[in-house]
Protein backbone atom coordinates (compact mmCIF):
# COMPACT_ATOMS: atom_id res chain seq x y z
CA UNK A 1 0.00 0.00 0.00
CA UNK A 2 2.67 2.46 1.03
CA UNK A 3 4.77 1.37 -1.91
CA UNK A 4 2.01 2.09 -4.41
CA UNK A 5 1.42 5.44 -2.72
CA UNK A 6 5.11 6.28 -3.05
CA UNK A 7 5.12 5.12 -6.63
CA UNK A 8 2.12 7.32 -7.36
CA UNK A 9 3.73 10.33 -5.75
CA UNK A 10 6.85 9.71 -7.83
CA UNK A 11 4.84 9.52 -11.03
CA UNK A 12 2.90 12.68 -10.29
CA UNK A 13 6.11 14.44 -9.30
CA UNK A 14 7.79 13.37 -12.54
CA UNK A 15 4.82 14.62 -14.50
CA UNK A 16 4.94 18.04 -12.90
CA UNK A 17 8.69 18.27 -13.37
CA UNK A 18 8.13 17.48 -17.04
CA UNK A 19 5.42 20.12 -17.22
CA UNK A 20 7.79 22.67 -15.69
CA UNK A 21 10.56 21.81 -18.14
CA UNK A 22 8.25 22.08 -21.14
CA UNK A 23 7.02 25.51 -20.05
CA UNK A 24 10.57 26.64 -19.25
CA UNK A 25 12.06 25.60 -22.59
CA UNK A 26 9.05 26.79 -24.59
CA UNK A 27 9.32 30.28 -23.16
CA UNK A 28 13.13 30.47 -23.11
CA UNK A 29 13.09 30.89 -26.89
CA UNK A 30 11.32 34.21 -26.54
CA UNK A 31 14.34 35.69 -24.76
CA UNK A 32 16.57 36.02 -27.84
CA UNK A 33 13.60 37.30 -29.83
CA UNK A 34 12.85 39.98 -27.25
CA UNK A 35 16.56 40.80 -27.05
CA UNK A 36 16.75 41.28 -30.82
CA UNK A 37 13.61 43.39 -30.97
CA UNK A 38 14.75 45.48 -27.98
CA UNK A 39 18.20 46.02 -29.49
CA UNK A 40 16.99 46.98 -32.94
CA UNK A 41 14.38 49.35 -31.53
CA UNK A 42 16.77 50.93 -29.00
CA UNK A 43 19.58 51.45 -31.50
CA UNK A 44 17.38 52.18 -34.49
CA UNK A 45 14.67 54.51 -33.28
CA UNK A 46 17.04 57.36 -32.40
CA UNK A 47 18.43 57.43 -35.96
CA UNK A 48 15.06 57.81 -37.60
CA UNK A 49 14.26 61.33 -38.70
CA UNK A 50 13.22 63.07 -41.86
CA UNK A 51 16.80 63.50 -43.12
CA UNK A 52 17.50 59.81 -42.59
CA UNK A 53 14.64 58.94 -44.90
CA UNK A 54 15.31 61.39 -47.75
CA UNK A 55 19.12 61.46 -48.04
CA UNK A 56 21.58 58.98 -49.43
CA UNK A 57 24.51 57.71 -47.29
CA UNK A 58 27.39 60.14 -46.83
CA UNK A 59 31.06 59.09 -47.06
CA UNK A 60 32.73 57.82 -43.91
CA UNK A 61 33.59 60.62 -41.51
CA UNK A 62 30.79 62.95 -42.46
CA UNK A 63 27.85 63.41 -40.11
CA UNK A 64 24.34 62.52 -41.16
CA UNK A 65 23.28 60.83 -44.33
CA UNK A 66 20.35 58.52 -44.82
CA UNK A 67 19.11 55.46 -46.58
CA UNK A 68 16.80 56.90 -49.24
CA UNK A 69 18.49 54.85 -51.98
CA UNK A 70 17.92 51.59 -50.12
CA UNK A 71 14.31 52.40 -49.26
CA UNK A 72 13.45 53.24 -52.84
CA UNK A 73 15.47 50.30 -54.19
CA UNK A 74 13.82 47.80 -51.87
CA UNK A 75 10.41 49.09 -52.83
CA UNK A 76 11.11 48.90 -56.58
CA UNK A 77 12.72 45.47 -56.46
CA UNK A 78 10.00 43.93 -54.30
CA UNK A 79 7.18 45.46 -56.37
CA UNK A 80 8.70 44.24 -59.64
CA UNK A 81 9.27 40.79 -58.12
CA UNK A 82 5.64 40.66 -57.02
CA UNK A 83 4.45 41.76 -60.47
CA UNK A 84 6.36 38.86 -62.00
CA UNK A 85 5.49 36.23 -59.41
CA UNK A 86 1.77 36.94 -58.83
CA UNK A 87 0.41 36.09 -62.32
CA UNK A 88 2.70 33.09 -62.81
CA UNK A 89 2.05 31.81 -59.28
CA UNK A 90 -1.72 32.19 -59.42
CA UNK A 91 -1.93 30.62 -62.89
CA UNK A 92 0.13 27.58 -61.91
CA UNK A 93 -1.90 27.31 -58.70
CA UNK A 94 -5.10 27.29 -60.78
CA UNK A 95 -3.64 24.65 -63.08
CA UNK A 96 -2.65 22.44 -60.16
CA UNK A 97 -6.06 22.68 -58.49
CA UNK A 98 -7.91 22.13 -61.79
CA UNK A 99 -5.81 19.17 -62.94
CA UNK A 100 -5.32 17.21 -59.74
CA UNK A 101 -3.88 14.05 -61.21
CA UNK A 102 -2.37 14.85 -64.58
CA UNK A 103 1.25 13.89 -65.13
CA UNK A 104 2.31 17.52 -65.51
CA UNK A 105 0.75 18.46 -62.18
CA UNK A 106 2.60 15.64 -60.43
CA UNK A 107 5.96 16.87 -61.71
CA UNK A 108 4.98 20.48 -61.25
CA UNK A 109 4.04 19.86 -57.62
CA UNK A 110 7.35 18.11 -57.08
CA UNK A 111 9.12 21.10 -58.62
CA UNK A 112 7.28 23.46 -56.26
CA UNK A 113 8.34 21.32 -53.30
CA UNK A 114 11.95 21.35 -54.47
CA UNK A 115 11.91 25.07 -55.19
CA UNK A 116 10.70 25.77 -51.67
CA UNK A 117 13.79 24.12 -50.20
CA UNK A 118 16.42 25.56 -52.53
CA UNK A 119 18.84 27.75 -50.53
CA UNK A 120 18.41 31.38 -51.52
CA UNK A 121 22.08 31.82 -52.37
CA UNK A 122 21.83 29.08 -55.00
CA UNK A 123 19.01 30.99 -56.70
CA UNK A 124 21.22 34.09 -56.65
CA UNK A 125 24.03 32.23 -58.43
CA UNK A 126 21.73 30.76 -61.06
CA UNK A 127 20.17 34.14 -61.85
CA UNK A 128 23.68 35.53 -62.14
CA UNK A 129 24.32 33.11 -65.00
CA UNK A 130 20.88 33.54 -66.54
CA UNK A 131 20.67 37.31 -66.58
CA UNK A 132 23.62 39.20 -65.09
CA UNK A 133 26.34 37.52 -67.15
CA UNK A 134 24.59 37.67 -70.56
CA UNK A 135 23.58 41.30 -70.02
CA UNK A 136 27.01 42.21 -68.72
CA UNK A 137 25.88 44.19 -65.69
CA UNK A 138 24.35 43.66 -62.26
CA UNK A 139 20.79 44.91 -62.37
CA UNK A 140 17.77 45.44 -60.18
CA UNK A 141 15.59 43.42 -62.55
CA UNK A 142 17.77 40.34 -62.07
CA UNK A 143 17.33 40.75 -58.30
CA UNK A 144 13.58 40.99 -58.80
CA UNK A 145 13.55 37.79 -60.84
CA UNK A 146 15.54 35.95 -58.16
CA UNK A 147 13.07 37.11 -55.51
CA UNK A 148 10.13 36.25 -57.78
CA UNK A 149 11.39 32.66 -58.04
CA UNK A 150 11.48 32.52 -54.25
CA UNK A 151 7.92 33.85 -54.03
CA UNK A 152 6.49 31.34 -56.51
CA UNK A 153 6.20 28.26 -54.25
CA UNK A 154 4.34 30.17 -51.52
CA UNK A 155 1.86 31.75 -53.94
CA UNK A 156 1.32 28.51 -55.87
CA UNK A 157 0.73 26.48 -52.70
CA UNK A 158 -1.72 28.93 -51.15
CA UNK A 159 -3.62 29.34 -54.43
CA UNK A 160 -3.87 25.59 -54.96
CA UNK A 161 -4.95 24.86 -51.38
CA UNK A 162 -7.56 27.65 -51.40
CA UNK A 163 -9.08 26.75 -54.74
CA UNK A 164 -9.27 23.07 -53.79
CA UNK A 165 -11.70 23.97 -51.01
CA UNK A 166 -14.17 25.75 -53.30
CA UNK A 167 -17.23 23.53 -53.88
CA UNK A 168 -17.51 22.03 -57.35
CA UNK A 169 -21.16 23.01 -57.76
CA UNK A 170 -20.17 26.68 -58.04
CA UNK A 171 -18.15 25.76 -61.09
CA UNK A 172 -20.89 23.55 -62.47
CA UNK A 173 -23.44 26.34 -62.04
CA UNK A 174 -21.17 28.59 -64.08
CA UNK A 175 -20.88 26.05 -66.87
CA UNK A 176 -24.64 25.43 -66.81
CA UNK A 177 -25.18 29.12 -67.55
CA UNK A 178 -23.04 28.70 -70.64
CA UNK A 179 -20.00 30.58 -69.38
CA UNK A 180 -16.73 29.78 -71.13
CA UNK A 181 -14.00 28.10 -69.07
CA UNK A 182 -11.86 31.18 -68.55
CA UNK A 183 -14.82 33.18 -67.29
CA UNK A 184 -15.78 30.45 -64.82
CA UNK A 185 -12.22 30.43 -63.49
CA UNK A 186 -11.55 34.16 -63.47
CA UNK A 187 -15.02 35.43 -62.53
CA UNK A 188 -16.30 32.69 -60.22
CA UNK A 189 -13.53 30.52 -58.82
CA UNK A 190 -10.75 33.06 -58.30
CA UNK A 191 -12.97 35.73 -56.64
CA UNK A 192 -14.26 33.05 -54.26
CA UNK A 193 -10.72 32.15 -53.24
CA UNK A 194 -9.42 35.73 -53.32
CA UNK A 195 -8.75 35.95 -49.59
CA UNK A 196 -6.58 32.84 -49.53
CA UNK A 197 -4.68 33.89 -52.63
CA UNK A 198 -4.22 37.40 -51.25
CA UNK A 199 -2.84 36.19 -47.94
CA UNK A 200 -0.46 33.87 -49.81
CA UNK A 201 0.80 36.82 -51.84
CA UNK A 202 1.32 39.03 -48.77
CA UNK A 203 3.06 36.19 -46.96
CA UNK A 204 5.34 35.68 -49.94
CA UNK A 205 6.21 39.39 -49.99
CA UNK A 206 6.92 39.29 -46.25
CA UNK A 207 9.22 36.31 -46.73
CA UNK A 208 11.33 37.88 -49.48
CA UNK A 209 11.37 41.49 -48.33
CA UNK A 210 14.25 40.71 -45.96
CA UNK A 211 16.21 38.41 -48.26
CA UNK A 212 19.83 39.32 -48.83
CA UNK A 213 21.57 36.29 -50.27
CA UNK A 214 19.87 36.19 -53.69
CA UNK A 215 20.58 39.90 -54.16
CA UNK A 216 24.33 39.71 -53.51
CA UNK A 217 25.15 38.74 -57.10
CA UNK A 218 22.13 40.26 -58.82
CA UNK A 219 21.03 43.68 -57.53
CA UNK A 220 24.52 44.04 -56.04
CA UNK A 221 23.96 47.35 -54.23
CA UNK A 222 24.58 50.93 -55.19
CA UNK A 223 25.66 53.87 -53.01
CA UNK A 224 23.63 56.33 -55.08
CA UNK A 225 19.96 56.89 -55.69
CA UNK A 226 18.87 54.96 -58.76
CA UNK A 227 15.52 54.16 -60.31
CA UNK A 228 16.84 52.36 -63.40
CA UNK A 229 15.96 48.69 -63.09
CA UNK A 230 18.62 47.76 -65.66
CA UNK A 231 21.35 49.06 -63.33
CA UNK A 232 22.54 47.93 -59.88
CA UNK A 233 20.31 49.06 -57.05
CA UNK A 234 20.64 49.26 -53.26
CA UNK A 235 18.15 47.48 -51.00
CA UNK A 236 17.64 47.60 -47.24
CA UNK A 237 18.98 44.07 -46.49
CA UNK A 238 22.04 44.61 -48.69
CA UNK A 239 22.73 47.94 -47.02
CA UNK A 240 22.45 46.37 -43.56
CA UNK A 241 24.81 43.56 -44.55
CA UNK A 242 27.44 45.85 -46.11
CA UNK A 243 27.37 48.47 -43.37
CA UNK A 244 27.08 46.07 -40.43
CA UNK A 245 30.22 44.22 -41.49
CA UNK A 246 32.14 47.49 -42.07
CA UNK A 247 34.41 48.78 -39.30
CA UNK A 248 32.97 52.32 -39.21
CA UNK A 249 30.74 53.55 -36.41
CA UNK A 250 28.77 55.91 -38.70
CA UNK A 251 27.90 53.07 -41.02
CA UNK A 252 26.84 50.87 -38.11
CA UNK A 253 24.43 53.59 -37.10
CA UNK A 254 22.96 53.72 -40.58
CA UNK A 255 22.62 49.93 -40.50
CA UNK A 256 20.73 50.09 -37.16
CA UNK A 257 18.29 52.62 -38.58
CA UNK A 258 17.83 50.50 -41.68
CA UNK A 259 17.29 47.37 -39.54
CA UNK A 260 14.60 49.19 -37.58
CA UNK A 261 12.75 50.21 -40.74
CA UNK A 262 13.10 46.75 -42.30
CA UNK A 263 11.80 45.11 -39.13
CA UNK A 264 8.78 47.43 -38.94
CA UNK A 265 8.02 46.80 -42.58
CA UNK A 266 8.15 43.04 -42.19
CA UNK A 267 6.13 43.13 -38.98
CA UNK A 268 3.45 45.15 -40.74
CA UNK A 269 3.30 42.68 -43.62
CA UNK A 270 2.96 39.79 -41.17
CA UNK A 271 0.23 41.54 -39.20
CA UNK A 272 -1.66 42.25 -42.43
CA UNK A 273 -1.41 38.55 -43.38
CA UNK A 274 -2.75 37.66 -39.92
CA UNK A 275 -5.67 40.04 -40.27
CA UNK A 276 -6.51 38.82 -43.77
CA UNK A 277 -6.43 35.16 -42.74
CA UNK A 278 -8.43 35.89 -39.61
CA UNK A 279 -11.07 37.98 -41.35
CA UNK A 280 -11.75 35.42 -44.05
CA UNK A 281 -10.82 32.41 -41.90
CA UNK A 282 -8.29 31.04 -44.37
CA UNK A 283 -6.09 28.12 -43.47
CA UNK A 284 -2.56 28.43 -44.79
CA UNK B 1 -34.99 41.42 -99.86
CA UNK B 2 -31.50 40.53 -100.95
CA UNK B 3 -30.27 43.30 -98.75
CA UNK B 4 -32.12 41.89 -95.71
CA UNK B 5 -30.80 38.39 -96.38
CA UNK B 6 -27.29 39.72 -96.67
CA UNK B 7 -27.70 41.42 -93.30
CA UNK B 8 -28.99 38.19 -91.82
CA UNK B 9 -26.04 36.19 -93.15
CA UNK B 10 -23.71 38.86 -91.94
CA UNK B 11 -25.20 38.57 -88.46
CA UNK B 12 -24.81 34.78 -88.53
CA UNK B 13 -21.21 35.02 -89.64
CA UNK B 14 -20.53 37.52 -86.89
CA UNK B 15 -22.07 35.21 -84.33
CA UNK B 16 -20.02 32.26 -85.59
CA UNK B 17 -16.77 34.22 -85.58
CA UNK B 18 -17.65 35.49 -82.12
CA UNK B 19 -18.14 32.02 -80.66
CA UNK B 20 -15.15 30.81 -82.64
CA UNK B 21 -13.08 33.53 -81.03
CA UNK B 22 -14.48 32.54 -77.64
CA UNK B 23 -13.41 28.93 -78.15
CA UNK B 24 -10.00 30.04 -79.33
CA UNK B 25 -9.62 32.30 -76.31
CA UNK B 26 -10.62 29.42 -74.07
CA UNK B 27 -7.94 27.25 -75.62
CA UNK B 28 -5.35 29.97 -75.22
CA UNK B 29 -6.39 30.29 -71.58
CA UNK B 30 -6.09 26.57 -70.94
CA UNK B 31 -2.74 26.49 -72.67
CA UNK B 32 -1.37 29.43 -70.69
CA UNK B 33 -2.38 27.73 -67.43
CA UNK B 34 -0.46 24.68 -68.55
CA UNK B 35 2.51 26.74 -69.67
CA UNK B 36 2.88 28.45 -66.29
CA UNK B 37 2.75 25.09 -64.53
CA UNK B 38 5.38 23.88 -66.99
CA UNK B 39 7.45 27.03 -66.35
CA UNK B 40 7.89 26.12 -62.67
CA UNK B 41 9.14 22.71 -63.69
CA UNK B 42 11.49 24.25 -66.25
CA UNK B 43 12.87 26.71 -63.67
CA UNK B 44 13.83 23.86 -61.32
CA UNK B 45 15.36 21.76 -64.11
CA UNK B 46 17.10 24.90 -65.37
CA UNK B 47 18.58 25.59 -61.93
CA UNK B 48 19.99 22.09 -61.77
CA UNK B 49 21.45 22.11 -65.28
CA UNK B 50 22.91 25.60 -64.93
CA UNK B 51 24.73 24.48 -61.79
CA UNK B 52 25.99 21.29 -63.45
CA UNK B 53 27.15 23.03 -66.63
CA UNK B 54 28.85 25.88 -64.80
CA UNK B 55 30.67 23.57 -62.41
CA UNK B 56 31.89 21.32 -65.27
CA UNK B 57 35.38 22.92 -65.48
CA UNK B 58 36.00 22.19 -61.81
CA UNK B 59 34.51 18.68 -61.98
CA UNK B 60 36.81 17.93 -64.92
CA UNK B 61 40.04 19.36 -63.53
CA UNK B 62 39.60 18.52 -59.85
CA UNK B 63 37.59 15.31 -60.07
CA UNK B 64 36.02 13.58 -57.12
CA UNK B 65 38.92 14.26 -54.75
CA UNK B 66 37.67 17.86 -54.63
CA UNK B 67 35.27 16.72 -51.92
CA UNK B 68 37.94 15.59 -49.45
CA UNK B 69 40.95 17.72 -50.39
CA UNK B 70 41.80 19.69 -47.29
CA UNK B 71 43.32 22.86 -48.73
CA UNK B 72 41.41 25.76 -50.16
CA UNK B 73 43.95 28.25 -51.48
CA UNK B 74 42.81 30.05 -54.64
CA UNK B 75 46.09 32.02 -54.82
CA UNK B 76 48.09 28.85 -55.47
CA UNK B 77 45.22 27.26 -57.40
CA UNK B 78 44.36 24.60 -54.82
CA UNK B 79 40.70 23.84 -54.27
CA UNK B 80 39.41 21.43 -51.66
CA UNK B 81 35.88 21.54 -50.33
CA UNK B 82 36.50 19.59 -47.14
CA UNK B 83 36.84 22.58 -44.77
CA UNK B 84 33.49 23.91 -45.93
CA UNK B 85 31.73 20.57 -45.84
CA UNK B 86 33.00 20.08 -42.29
CA UNK B 87 32.05 23.64 -41.35
CA UNK B 88 28.54 23.22 -42.75
CA UNK B 89 28.00 19.88 -41.05
CA UNK B 90 29.35 21.13 -37.70
CA UNK B 91 27.27 24.32 -37.62
CA UNK B 92 24.08 22.66 -38.84
CA UNK B 93 24.18 19.66 -36.54
CA UNK B 94 25.23 21.70 -33.53
CA UNK B 95 22.39 24.11 -34.26
CA UNK B 96 20.01 21.18 -34.62
CA UNK B 97 21.06 19.70 -31.28
CA UNK B 98 20.67 23.04 -29.54
CA UNK B 99 17.29 23.70 -31.14
CA UNK B 100 15.63 20.31 -30.59
CA UNK B 101 14.75 20.74 -26.88
CA UNK B 102 13.22 24.13 -27.58
CA UNK B 103 11.23 23.15 -30.64
CA UNK B 104 10.04 19.97 -28.91
CA UNK B 105 8.97 21.93 -25.84
CA UNK B 106 7.10 24.47 -27.94
CA UNK B 107 5.41 21.74 -29.98
CA UNK B 108 4.27 19.86 -26.86
CA UNK B 109 3.24 23.02 -25.02
CA UNK B 110 1.16 24.39 -27.91
CA UNK B 111 -0.10 21.02 -29.08
CA UNK B 112 -1.02 19.47 -25.75
CA UNK B 113 -0.65 21.65 -22.65
CA UNK B 114 -1.98 25.00 -23.80
CA UNK B 115 -3.91 24.68 -27.02
CA UNK B 116 -6.40 27.52 -26.67
CA UNK B 117 -5.24 29.87 -23.91
CA UNK B 118 -4.07 33.43 -24.55
CA UNK B 119 -0.57 32.56 -23.34
CA UNK B 120 -0.38 29.80 -25.93
CA UNK B 121 -1.57 32.22 -28.60
CA UNK B 122 1.08 34.72 -27.55
CA UNK B 123 3.82 32.10 -27.72
CA UNK B 124 2.58 30.93 -31.11
CA UNK B 125 2.73 34.46 -32.50
CA UNK B 126 6.21 34.99 -31.08
CA UNK B 127 7.47 31.77 -32.63
CA UNK B 128 6.07 32.88 -35.97
CA UNK B 129 7.83 36.19 -35.47
CA UNK B 130 11.15 34.37 -35.01
CA UNK B 131 10.69 32.94 -38.51
CA UNK B 132 9.79 36.35 -39.91
CA UNK B 133 12.82 38.34 -38.74
CA UNK B 134 15.25 38.67 -41.69
CA UNK B 135 18.47 36.71 -41.37
CA UNK B 136 20.67 39.75 -41.86
CA UNK B 137 19.15 41.30 -38.73
CA UNK B 138 19.99 38.09 -36.82
CA UNK B 139 23.52 38.37 -38.14
CA UNK B 140 23.85 42.01 -37.17
CA UNK B 141 22.47 41.39 -33.68
CA UNK B 142 24.76 38.40 -33.20
CA UNK B 143 27.75 40.40 -34.36
CA UNK B 144 27.07 43.16 -31.84
CA UNK B 145 25.78 41.30 -28.77
CA UNK B 146 26.42 37.57 -29.10
CA UNK B 147 30.03 37.74 -30.25
CA UNK B 148 31.26 39.62 -27.12
CA UNK B 149 29.33 37.22 -24.87
CA UNK B 150 30.88 34.19 -26.57
CA UNK B 151 34.31 35.84 -26.41
CA UNK B 152 33.96 36.27 -22.63
CA UNK B 153 32.82 32.68 -22.32
CA UNK B 154 35.80 31.48 -24.38
CA UNK B 155 38.25 33.42 -22.22
CA UNK B 156 36.74 31.82 -19.15
CA UNK B 157 37.05 28.26 -20.39
CA UNK B 158 40.53 28.94 -21.76
CA UNK B 159 40.27 28.60 -25.51
CA UNK B 160 41.42 31.17 -28.05
CA UNK B 161 38.86 34.00 -27.71
CA UNK B 162 37.83 34.73 -31.29
CA UNK B 163 34.21 35.40 -30.45
CA UNK B 164 33.20 34.64 -34.01
CA UNK B 165 33.22 31.05 -35.17
CA UNK B 166 31.30 27.82 -35.49
CA UNK B 167 29.86 27.93 -31.97
CA UNK B 168 28.44 31.44 -32.39
CA UNK B 169 26.94 30.61 -35.79
CA UNK B 170 25.35 27.49 -34.37
CA UNK B 171 23.59 29.49 -31.66
CA UNK B 172 22.22 31.99 -34.17
CA UNK B 173 21.18 29.18 -36.52
CA UNK B 174 19.51 27.31 -33.65
CA UNK B 175 17.33 30.33 -32.86
CA UNK B 176 16.43 30.75 -36.52
CA UNK B 177 15.39 27.13 -37.17
CA UNK B 178 13.30 26.54 -34.04
CA UNK B 179 10.02 27.73 -35.66
CA UNK B 180 10.13 25.19 -38.51
CA UNK B 181 10.25 22.06 -36.38
CA UNK B 182 8.05 23.62 -33.69
CA UNK B 183 5.10 24.58 -35.87
CA UNK B 184 5.07 21.26 -37.70
CA UNK B 185 5.34 19.34 -34.42
CA UNK B 186 2.46 21.33 -32.97
CA UNK B 187 0.22 20.49 -35.92
CA UNK B 188 1.05 16.79 -35.66
CA UNK B 189 0.59 16.58 -31.91
CA UNK B 190 -2.86 18.16 -32.36
CA UNK B 191 -3.73 15.42 -34.83
CA UNK B 192 -3.26 12.67 -32.22
CA UNK B 193 -6.77 11.22 -31.72
CA UNK B 194 -8.16 12.30 -28.38
CA UNK B 195 -9.64 8.82 -27.84
CA UNK B 196 -6.10 7.46 -27.53
CA UNK B 197 -5.12 10.11 -24.99
CA UNK B 198 -8.37 9.73 -23.04
CA UNK B 199 -7.88 5.98 -23.00
CA UNK B 200 -4.47 6.43 -21.40
CA UNK B 201 -5.80 8.96 -18.89
CA UNK B 202 -8.64 6.65 -17.90
CA UNK B 203 -6.11 3.94 -17.17
CA UNK B 204 -4.54 6.33 -14.68
CA UNK B 205 -1.63 7.64 -16.71
CA UNK B 206 -0.11 10.97 -15.76
CA UNK B 207 0.34 13.71 -18.31
CA UNK B 208 4.03 12.89 -18.74
CA UNK B 209 3.19 9.25 -19.36
CA UNK B 210 0.61 10.23 -21.96
CA UNK B 211 3.16 12.38 -23.78
CA UNK B 212 5.82 9.71 -23.56
CA UNK B 213 3.76 6.60 -24.30
CA UNK B 214 0.94 7.86 -26.52
CA UNK B 215 1.83 11.14 -28.22
CA UNK B 216 5.50 10.48 -28.92
CA UNK B 217 5.12 7.04 -30.51
CA UNK B 218 2.21 8.35 -32.56
CA UNK B 219 4.06 11.40 -33.92
CA UNK B 220 7.63 10.08 -33.96
CA UNK B 221 8.19 10.03 -37.72
CA UNK B 222 6.46 13.39 -38.15
CA UNK B 223 8.70 15.00 -35.53
CA UNK B 224 11.69 13.52 -37.38
CA UNK B 225 10.41 15.14 -40.57
CA UNK B 226 10.20 18.49 -38.79
CA UNK B 227 13.80 18.10 -37.65
CA UNK B 228 14.85 17.24 -41.22
CA UNK B 229 13.15 20.35 -42.56
CA UNK B 230 14.97 22.46 -39.95
CA UNK B 231 18.21 20.82 -41.00
CA UNK B 232 17.49 21.78 -44.61
CA UNK B 233 17.03 25.38 -43.48
CA UNK B 234 20.23 25.35 -41.44
CA UNK B 235 22.34 23.95 -44.29
CA UNK B 236 21.29 26.65 -46.73
CA UNK B 237 21.22 29.64 -44.40
CA UNK B 238 23.71 32.19 -45.65
CA UNK B 239 23.69 35.72 -44.31
CA UNK B 240 23.58 35.29 -40.54
CA UNK B 241 26.28 32.62 -40.73
CA UNK B 242 28.48 34.64 -43.06
CA UNK B 243 28.43 37.53 -40.62
CA UNK B 244 29.53 35.61 -37.53
CA UNK B 245 31.51 32.53 -38.61
CA UNK B 246 34.85 34.29 -39.09
CA UNK B 247 35.42 33.33 -42.72
CA UNK B 248 38.66 31.39 -42.79
CA UNK B 249 39.28 28.48 -45.09
CA UNK B 250 41.36 26.57 -42.54
CA UNK B 251 39.90 23.31 -41.27
CA UNK B 252 38.21 24.05 -37.93
CA UNK B 253 39.99 22.33 -35.04
CA UNK B 254 37.27 22.73 -32.43
CA UNK B 255 33.73 24.05 -32.28
CA UNK B 256 35.09 27.37 -31.03
CA UNK B 257 37.40 28.02 -33.97
CA UNK B 258 36.37 30.22 -36.89
CA UNK B 259 35.55 28.53 -40.17
CA UNK B 260 33.38 28.78 -43.24
CA UNK B 261 30.27 27.00 -44.49
CA UNK B 262 29.50 26.22 -48.12
CA UNK B 263 26.96 29.03 -48.30
CA UNK B 264 29.20 31.56 -46.56
CA UNK B 265 32.22 30.87 -48.77
CA UNK B 266 30.05 31.36 -51.85
CA UNK B 267 28.71 34.62 -50.48
CA UNK B 268 32.20 35.86 -49.68
CA UNK B 269 34.22 34.79 -52.69
CA UNK B 270 31.81 34.57 -55.62
CA UNK B 271 32.27 38.16 -56.81
CA UNK B 272 36.04 38.06 -56.47
CA UNK B 273 36.58 34.70 -58.19
CA UNK B 274 38.54 35.73 -61.28
CA UNK B 275 39.57 32.38 -62.77
CA UNK B 276 37.34 29.79 -64.41
CA UNK B 277 38.32 26.94 -62.10
CA UNK B 278 37.99 29.12 -58.99
CA UNK B 279 34.52 30.25 -60.01
CA UNK B 280 33.35 26.82 -61.02
CA UNK B 281 34.73 25.29 -57.81
CA UNK B 282 32.42 27.68 -55.94
CA UNK B 283 29.51 26.70 -58.17
CA UNK B 284 30.23 23.05 -57.50
CA UNK B 285 29.77 23.88 -53.81
CA UNK B 286 26.40 25.39 -54.70
CA UNK B 287 25.54 22.22 -56.63
CA UNK B 288 26.39 20.04 -53.62
CA UNK B 289 24.35 22.34 -51.39
CA UNK B 290 21.42 22.18 -53.83
CA UNK B 291 21.46 18.39 -54.04
CA UNK B 292 21.81 17.88 -50.28
CA UNK B 293 18.95 20.26 -49.42
CA UNK B 294 16.73 18.77 -52.13
CA UNK B 295 17.27 15.23 -50.82
CA UNK B 296 16.67 16.26 -47.19
CA UNK B 297 13.54 18.23 -48.06
CA UNK B 298 12.16 15.42 -50.20
CA UNK B 299 12.59 12.86 -47.43
CA UNK B 300 10.97 15.24 -44.94
CA UNK B 301 8.03 16.01 -47.23
CA UNK B 302 7.52 12.32 -48.00
CA UNK B 303 7.25 11.52 -44.29
CA UNK B 304 4.78 14.35 -43.71
CA UNK B 305 2.66 13.28 -46.65
CA UNK B 306 2.42 9.75 -45.33
CA UNK B 307 1.43 11.22 -42.01
CA UNK B 308 -1.44 13.34 -43.28
CA UNK B 309 -2.90 10.55 -45.41
CA UNK B 310 -2.89 7.89 -42.72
Amino acid sequence: MIRTLKRMRYRIGLSSIFHGLIVLFAFLITIPLIAILYFVVREGITRINWNFLIHIPKPVGEEGGGIANALLGSLIIVVVAALIAIPVGIFSGIYLSENKSSRLSYWSRLAVDILQGVPSIVIGIVIYFWIVKPSGTFSAISGSIALAIMMLPIIIKSTEETLKLIPANLKEAGFALGLPYHKVILRVIVPCGMSGILSGVILAVARIAGETAPLLFTAFGNPYLSTNIAKPMQTLPLLIFNYATSPYEDWHNLAWGASFILLIWILLLNIITKLVTKKWKVQL
Amino acid sequence: MAFAMGKCINKGVKKITYSYRKVRFENIFRRSLMLTALAVLIIVIGIFFTLVVQSMPSIKTLGIKYIWSKTWDPVSDMYGAFPFLLGTLLTSFLALIISIPFSFAIAVYLGEYNTTGWLGGLLKNMVELIAAVPSVIYGFWALVTLVPIVRNFETKIGVAPYGVGIFTSSIVLAIMIVPYAASLGRELIRLVPSSLKEGAYSLGATRYEVVKNVILPHTKSGLMAGILLSLGRALGETMAVTMVIGNTSIIPTSIFSPGNTMASVIANEFTEADRTVYLSALIELALVLFLVTVVINMIGKRIIKRFTYD
